[in-house]
Parts: C-alpha cells; structure tokens; sequence
C-alpha cells in the first residue's frame, strides 16, 4: 500500500527530506522528552533552543523544508539578539538588508521622514529585512551545525501529525510518513504549527479575536532600480493602486510592495498578474523594468489562545496568536516565546523546577501577545479606518502632520516591534528605584560593549549573576543551580542602561536575558530567593 | 485634572472667533477643521488623563459632576 504525505505548497529550500526512523519500526511507540510540531522559523528555533541546553528534541513538519514566498520579512533587533544566543544571527546579518530611514507619504505629498536611529553600543542592527525562506533556511544551519556538535535534535520531513491524544505524563502521536503511519509518544508537545494550527483544531481549542476586512496584495519585484534602501508607506497613494501602499527593500535586489486593495474583491482576478502589472506600473512609473517574483493576497485577524498551555501541549508562535502585519510582530513575537519557553521547560525536565514554571510561559506570553495584538490592532485601524468620523479624524492628522510636528506621532504605519517587559511576572524580584527603568525586573537586558565584545553573548546559558561596581562571590549555589557572576566595569553605556543613580548594582539575568531581580549589592540570601522565585518555587 | 469651573479669558471672543473659523466652509470642511483643532486642542493638553476626562464628560455631559 502506497501511503502519501503531499506537498501543501512549494518549497524555496529543501531541508530536512525524508528518512525513515527507527521509531517506525519499533514494537511499541518510542516515547521522546519533547516533540515539536511544525518547522517554520519557531518551530526551528524552538529546536534548536531546547537542544541547546541539552534536551533531545524530535522535530516533525509534513513538509521537508522551507516553503516559498518572502512572508516574515522584518526581523527585529531582540529576534536577531536571540538568533545571535542560538548561533544563527552571523549569516542573517550578511545577507539581510538593514534600514533605518522611513518616509510617510499621504497623497502626493511627503509627511515626514523618521530615523529609526539605533542608539549606539548594541552588537545587533535596530531592524534587518530578509525573507523568511531564508530565515529558516539560516537556523536550519545552525541545528546542522549544533548536530555535528553532538546537540540531540532530530528533524523528521513529510512526517504528517493526524491525531494527538493527551494522556496524563504525556501525549500520543499518530504520524504519517511515506512508509506509512507510526505512532510516537511525548513528555511534552509543543505545537508551533503556524495561524491554521492542525494541532489546535484536534485539541478542539478556540482561537478567538477580530477578522479585519481587508485584502492585501504582496508583490515582490526583482528589479535594478536605485531607490533607496528606506520604508516608503503611501496613504491614500496618489497612483490609486491601493488605499494604502508600502515599498520595503529585500536581499538579491527584491522589493516588497504591499497594496491595500478593501474588502470586497475578486481575489483570483486580482491575482493576474497584467493586473498587478498595472498596479506596480502605476507606482513605479513607466519606464521602470522589473519581473514579478512572488505575489500573494492575505487577510488577517487580531486573535490569541486564551491560553498557550494545555497540560502538556504547549503552543507558540502564530499557532498561539496572530496579529496584523503592521509592526512586524508576527514572526517576531514567535521568536520570543522560543526564547521564553525553552530554558522553562529544560529546567522543568531537568527536574530542577517544579511543572508550574510552564505556567509562567502561558502568563507572560500572554501578555506579550496583547501588547502586541493592542498596536497592531491600533496601527490597523489608523490604516483602514472603521468608520467616516475615524476616517475623518485619520486624515485631520494626516493633514496636520506635514507642517505639525506633533501629529507626526500621532501617525501610525505600524509601531515597529520592541521587545515586550514582562511586569507583574510572578518570576519578577526585587526592584531598586534609583535604577533605570529600562532595566527593571521584566525586561530584556539592553546590550552594551564590554571589555571582550558584547554584554549579551556572556548573558543566556543560564542564569547569571551580574555586579557592577559592586563586590559578590564569582558564583552562587541555591536550589540545584550554580549562578556564576559576571564583573562588570561602569563604563558610560553600562552605567547608563544598568546603574541610573546607584553607585553599584547586582542584577540576577534569566536565561533568556530578561532580569529577574536587581539590588544595590550583593545579599546572598536574597538572591537565592529571587533565583527560587524565577525558577517558579516562589 | 479637567479644569471645568470658568477658564477661558475672553470667552464671547472666544466663542465669536470658532463661529467665525467655520464661515463658509461645507459641512463637510468644518468637519474636517474641527477634527484638527480637536487633534491641536488635545496636543496642548497633553495629559492623558485629563482627556480621557475631558471625552467623558462630552460623551456625556450629565454624567458625573
């Protein structure tokens, strides 16, 4: 019998083709620490993250590598600091375009132009433009990498999950292959299986929020032109091929043109491409030659998971939450719940935190998405106005922003992806008022230049201590875990990002880089607390 | 918090001059300027709080106080 696990769509990267496991073969289901299901950018860095810090993980996608199309297209500063701890961040930087200029246009008329100005002293550029083929393509290196480093990942392509059944200590899978279906078990399953989600359906979990009606039409042209390498957005662009437009600059000289086209339209018509032509040709001018390279029309919705954990299923990235496209907090976001869940659920397995640490995954992941559900909706609506006094007041303050300098912030294209502060996290410690609040319990820690390079690539193994300008021990044991310190000098950015007005600072650093607690020295005993507190016993 | 008690300094010449502001203007031009001096007014205020106030209290002038 001749099984089959078809091509939903084309690939731009063969990655992981398949071979059969010895699991398929085995008499009874082989039983794995963590199974992730879905190899795009998450699920990748999902793996590559928890493999890492030393938990073997099985990977499955029904695919066998990444699929066609630009889609992600910005990644943010905190998404390449991540990929930078994954070992992942070099290649993206070489071939993803940075920009930092954009301008507002509204009619025919320039608003503004904005400077992103990246402040000085961080390792990692403010925004890079890559397409996600490539992204993906770029951890794939990287699990490759780790694997001959003895790293225990495993990617299964064309290995199709068509049932899911949790059953108390873990979950059973029943897979498709080419050799037909097996069946594998999991201590824990996380699904980073994309906004159509296989998984959340099979669970029968609901995935509620807002449906925006309108279409947008990407086109991705390949062209020689000399525009420069900024962010263009039109409202109400004078060429009339949309209600709004956006022009953004890709790697292998592709641009991504994005038109707004409304809500009621003849989506296959739309998709010809002597029609998108016109459209392209209507903006670009006529004497300017380029070839289609990949076009597509989305919709979207505002919508999360009421929550991301279901005992042992936990979910990520867009499987989790979606959000428009303005402000680059798809993939983005995704990427941060990697970073979030992967040391949780290492310790937890580790046996050094108790299960309930999962439960602050789902908390501040949570809030993480309302944040960022809360600007893109907010950016949507600026956008595509709901109503004629919403319309109205929209275009007042389009009206207002060329000469008036306030209304510019007023403008919203998309408020570009930062990274969320998790506050009133029930992981936070003790704060100090005289520090930054930039560096309050919460947030990611800034990057700053040290003496051998880079504050963030000493932060991330696991939790560490940080003294500056302060004395403490060069490492401190508490509850299963040795906490080495790092010695910092107050250099000016240091000083700065960490110290505000304390003469000294000690600082207790996640594993993903957020802090967990900060003080003004070094107190043994309340950072074992703080340390326990993070880990969940608090 | 929303000063509601009498602030304006001249408040016939005030009132006269955003009559006047609107003169032959349409409809839908006046709707228009007013969304900017609303946009111009709120700048100048600034403080969050005393607009979301200021949109509750014209939400619903009976309300409150």
């Amino acid at each position: 019998m001749k099984h089959e696990v078809p091509d939903r769509y084309t690939l731009a990267f063969r990655l992981y083709p398949y071979a059969k496991s010895p699991d398929q073969d085995a008499p009874a289901p082989v039983r794995h620490p963590v199974v992730v299901v879905g190899g795009g950018p998450v699920g990748l860095a999902m793996a590559l993250d928890l493999g890492r810090r030393g938990v073997p993980v099985v990977l499955l996608d029904d695919h066998e590598g990444a699929g066609l199309g630009s889609r992600a297209l910005c990644f943010a500063k905190r998404t390449l600091e991540i990929c930078d701890r994954l070992g992942a961040a070099g290649p993206m930087l070489d071939k993803g375009v940075q920009w930092n200029l954009g301008k507002v246009f509204h009619d025919d008329r320039l608003l503004y132009e904005f400077n992103l100005l990246p402040e000085g002293g961080h390792a990692m550029p403010a925004f890079i433009n890559l397409q996600q083929p490539w992204f993906e393509k770029f951890l794939h290196e990287a699990i490759v990498a780790a694997q001959a480093e003895g790293v225990p990942i495993e990617l299964r392509g064309k290995n199709r999950v068509d049932a899911v059944v949790p059953t108390g200590d873990h979950v059973t899978l029943e897979v498709m292959t080419p050799d037909g279906p097996y069946r594998l078990e999991a201590e824990w399953l996380i699904a980073c299986d994309g906004a159509r989600s296989p998984l959340r359906g099979m669970l029968g979990l609901g995935f509620d929020g807002r449906v925006f009606e309108d279409n947008f039409l990407i086109a991705d042209v390949r062209m020689k032109a000399d525009f420069p390498t900024e962010r263009w957005f039109w409202f109400e662009p004078h060429f009339r091929s949309g209600d709004s437009a956006l022009l953004h600059k890709q790697p292998d000289d592709i641009w991504r043109i994005d038109f707004q086209l409304g809500w009621n339209i003849d989506r296959a018509k739309e998709l010809e491409p002597d029609r998108i032509r016109a459209r392209v040709d209507a903006m670009l001018g006529p004497d300017v030659e380029y070839e289609l390279d990949w076009c597509s029309i989305y919709t979207f919705q505002c919508r999360r998971m009421e929550r991301f954990r279901h005992g042992r299923v936990l979910f990520a990235g867009d499987a989790a939450h979606q959000v428009s496209p303005f402000g680059a907090r798809g993939a983005n976001s995704g990427i941060q719940d990697v970073d979030n869940l992967a040391w949780k659920l290492a310790l937890v397995l580790e046996g050094v935190a108790p299960e309930g640490l999962l439960e602050s995954y789902d908390a501040e992941r949570v809030y993480g998405a309302e944040e960022n559900i809360l600007n893109s909706t907010r950016a949507t609506d600026f956008i595509t106005p709901k109503s004629p006094v919403s319309k109205m007041f929209r275009n007042a303050v389009l009206a207002l922003a060329e000469t008036v300098p306030f209304a510019r912030t007023v403008v919203n294209s998309g408020r570009l992806s930062l990274p969320c502060t998790y506050d009133g996290s029930a992981l936070n410690g003790a704060d100090h008022a005289a520090m930054p609040a930039r560096t309050r319990p919460g947030s990611p820690c800034p990057d700053a230049p040290v003496a051998d390079g880079w504050l963030l690539s000493y932060l991330g193994r696991g939790f560490t201590l940080l003294a500056i300008g302060a004395d403490a021990p060069e490492a401190l044991s508490a509850h299963g875990l040795t906490v080495p310190c790092l010695r910092l000098e107050p250099t000016p950015e240091i000083a700065a990002r960490y110290l505000g007005g304390a003469a000294g600072a000690v600082y207790l650093i996640r594993p993903d880089q957020h802090v967990a607690a900060r003080w003004d020295r070094f107190d043994g005993t309340a950072v074992a607390a703080a340390l326990g507190r993070a880990i969940g016993k608090g | 918090m929303l000063v509601t008690k009498p602030n304006l300094s001249r408040p016939d010449e005030s009132y006269a001059r955003l009559i006047a502001t609107h003169e032959g203007l349409s409809e839908a031009e006046s709707h228009a300027l007013n969304a900017r001096l609303i946009l111009i007014l709120m700048n100048h205020i600034g403080d969050d709080a005393v607009l979301a106030e200021a949109m509750a209290l014209a939400r619903n002038p009976k309300g409150g106080r």
